[in-house]
C-alpha cells in the first residue's frame, strides 16, 4: 500500500507540479513545433508517451544489469542515446504500418523524437536518483509514463489556445512562435499553483 | 568565409532565429554565469564534432568513391549521434573535474548537450558536405550565436529576477527583485519578447532595402 502511495506521489509530481515542458523546459522543440493543431499534437502526445515508458524500463535495465555491474557507467550517455534511437525507429515503423495519415502529420518531428531531450531526460533522472537510494522499476516506469501524460496535456492545452490564436489580432513582429512562447509563460505561472500540492 | 562566420551570430542566430537549441537556453540561462557556461560547453561540443564527421565523410567519400558511402549514408545518423555523445561525455566530465560547481549548476543539462539540435543539424546540413576548414568556421561562428543568445537571455533575466549581472548587485539594496524572471515562466516571457524585438528589427531592415 505504501509503495502504490509512494507511485501515485511521483505521477502527480511529474505530471503536474514538475511538468517537463512548463517546469523543466525538457521537449520544447516539439512543443512549440508540432502544436499548431490539436490532432498532432495529440498525436506526438502520444508518441513521445510510449516511447519514454518503454525508455524508461529499457534503460533501467541496461543501467541495472551492464553498466554498474561492469563498472562503465561513463559511457552511459552513449548507451542511452543509442538505446532512444532505436526505439524511436520502433515507433516510427509502427505508426507508418498502422497509421499513416498521422505519419504523413508528424513527418520531420517523429524521428526527432530520438532529439527530444525530454526522452533522455527521463532516462537520466531516472538514473540519477537511483545513485541515492536505489529508485526501483516501478518508480522508474512510472516516472517515465507521468512524464509522457504532462508532455501530452502540455502540448493539447497548448494546441487549443494556438487554434484560437490564429483568428485573433497579434501584432506582426510576435505572430506564431514569439506569441506561442508568452503564451507558454502564462501558462507557467498557471501551473505554479500546483507547486504547493506536495 | 567571412559570411559563413557571420551568419550564425545574427541573421541565422540559431536561438532567436531558428529556434534551435531551445531547451538549455532557456533552463541554464538563469544567470550570466550559467548561460556563458553552457554557451561555451556546447561551443567546445559542435567545434570537436563539427571537425571530425567533416573528416570521417570527406574521408570515407575518397576512400570508396561513391558505392561505400551511399551505404553508410543509411546510418549516418546513429554515426553522427555517437560522435557527439563521445565528446559531451567528454566536456561533461571536464566540467565536473575542474569546474565542479558550474557542473552541479547545469546539472542534467550537461550530458543533454547530446540532444541539442544545433549539434545534429550542423553536422545534417553543413558537416557532412563540407571540408573541415569550413566546418571548423561553422561550428565557430554558430557557437558563438548561441554563447550570445544565451548571453542575452541570462542578462535579462538575472538583472530582472536579482538585480544582479554577473552575481554583483547592479540596482543596490532597495531593489526588490522579480524573482519570477528567474523561475520557469519568466524564462518563457523573455525569450518571447526577444524573439518579437529580432523579428521586428529584421522587419523594419527588409522595409529599409526595399
Amino acid at each position: 500500500m505504501f509503495e502504490l502511495a509512494s507511485l501515485f506521489k511521483i505521477f502527480i509530481a511529474v505530471v503536474l507540479v514538475n511538468n517537463f515542458i512548463l517546469f523543466r523546459f525538457l521537449g520544447l522543440c516539439p512543443y512549440i513545433g508540432v502544436s499548431r493543431d490539436t490532432e498532432s499534437a495529440l498525436g506526438m502526445g502520444m508518441a513521445v508517451m510510449f516511447v519514454m515508458t518503454m525508455t524508461s524500463a529499457v534503460t533501467w535495465a541496461i543501467y541495472n544489469f551492464i553498466l554498474a555491474p561492469l563498472n562503465i557507467e561513463y559511457l552511459v550517455i552513449i548507451a542511452f542515446i543509442l538505446t532512444i534511437a532505436s526505439l524511436v525507429q520502433l515507433v516510427e515503423m509502427i505508426v507508418q504500418k498502422t497509421a499513416p495519415g498521422l505519419y504523413d502529420s508528424l513527418g520531420i518531428y517523429l524521428p526527432l523524437i530520438t532529439t527530444n531531450c525530454a526522452v533522455l531526460g527521463v532516462a537520466m533522472l531516472n538514473k540519477d536518483t537511483l545513485f541515492g537510494e536505489s529508485l526501483s522499476f516501478a518508480k522508474c516506469i512510472v516516472q517515465g509514463f507521468g512524464a509522457g501524460v504532462g508532455f501530452t496535456i502540455a502540448m493539447l492545452l497548448m494546441s487549443g489556445i494556438r487554434e484560437r490564436l490564429q483568428l485573433a489580432d497579434v501584432p506582426a513582429c510576435l505572430k506564431d512562435i514569439p506569441i506561442a512562447f508568452i503564451t507558454a509563460g502564462l501558462m507557467a505561472i498557471a501551473f505554479l499553483g500546483f507547486s504547493g500540492m506536495l | 568565409m567571412k559570411t559563413q562566420f557571420f551568419k550564425g551570430i545574427i541573421q541565422e542566430n540559431p536561438i532567436f532565429s531558428l529556434c534551435l537549441g531551445l531547451c538549455p537556453a532557456l533552463a541554464t540561462s538563469t544567470s550570466v554565469k550559467n548561460a556563458i557556461g553552457m554557451g561555451l560547453s556546447t561551443t567546445a561540443v559542435l567545434i570537436a564534432s563539427n571537425m571530425t564527421i567533416s573528416l570521417i565523410t570527406t574521408t570515407l567519400r575518397a576512400v570508396s568513391g561513391g558505392m561505400f558511402y551511399s551505404k553508410i549514408q543509411n546510418i549516418r545518423i546513429p554515426l553522427y549521434i555517437v560522435v557527439i555523445a563521445s565528446f559531451v561525455t567528454m566536456v561533461d566530465f571536464i566540467l565536473k573535474g575542474f569546474f565542479p560547481v558550474l557542473s552541479k549548476e547545469l546539472g542534467l543539462f550537461v550530458p543533454l548537450i547530446v540532444v541539442n539540435c544545433i549539434i545534429l543539424g550542423r553536422a545534417e546540413a553543413f558537416a557532412s558536405k563540407r571540408n573541415i576548414v569550413f566546418s571548423l568556421i561553422d561550428a565557430i561562428g554558430m557557437g558563438l550565436g548561441f554563447t550570445l543568445g544565451l548571453f542575452l537571455l541570462g542578462t535579462v533575466r538575472e538583472l530582472l529576477g536579482a538585480g544582479q549581472f554577473f552575481g554583483l548587485s547592479v540596482f543596490g539594496k532597495n531593489f526588490k527583485p522579480a524573482i519570477i524572471f528567474i523561475l520557469a515562466p519568466g524564462a518563457f516571457l523573455t525569450i518571447g519578447f526577444i524573439m518579437g524585438f529580432f523579428r521586428h528589427v529584421n522587419a523594419l531592415r527588409a522595409k529599409k532595402g526595399n
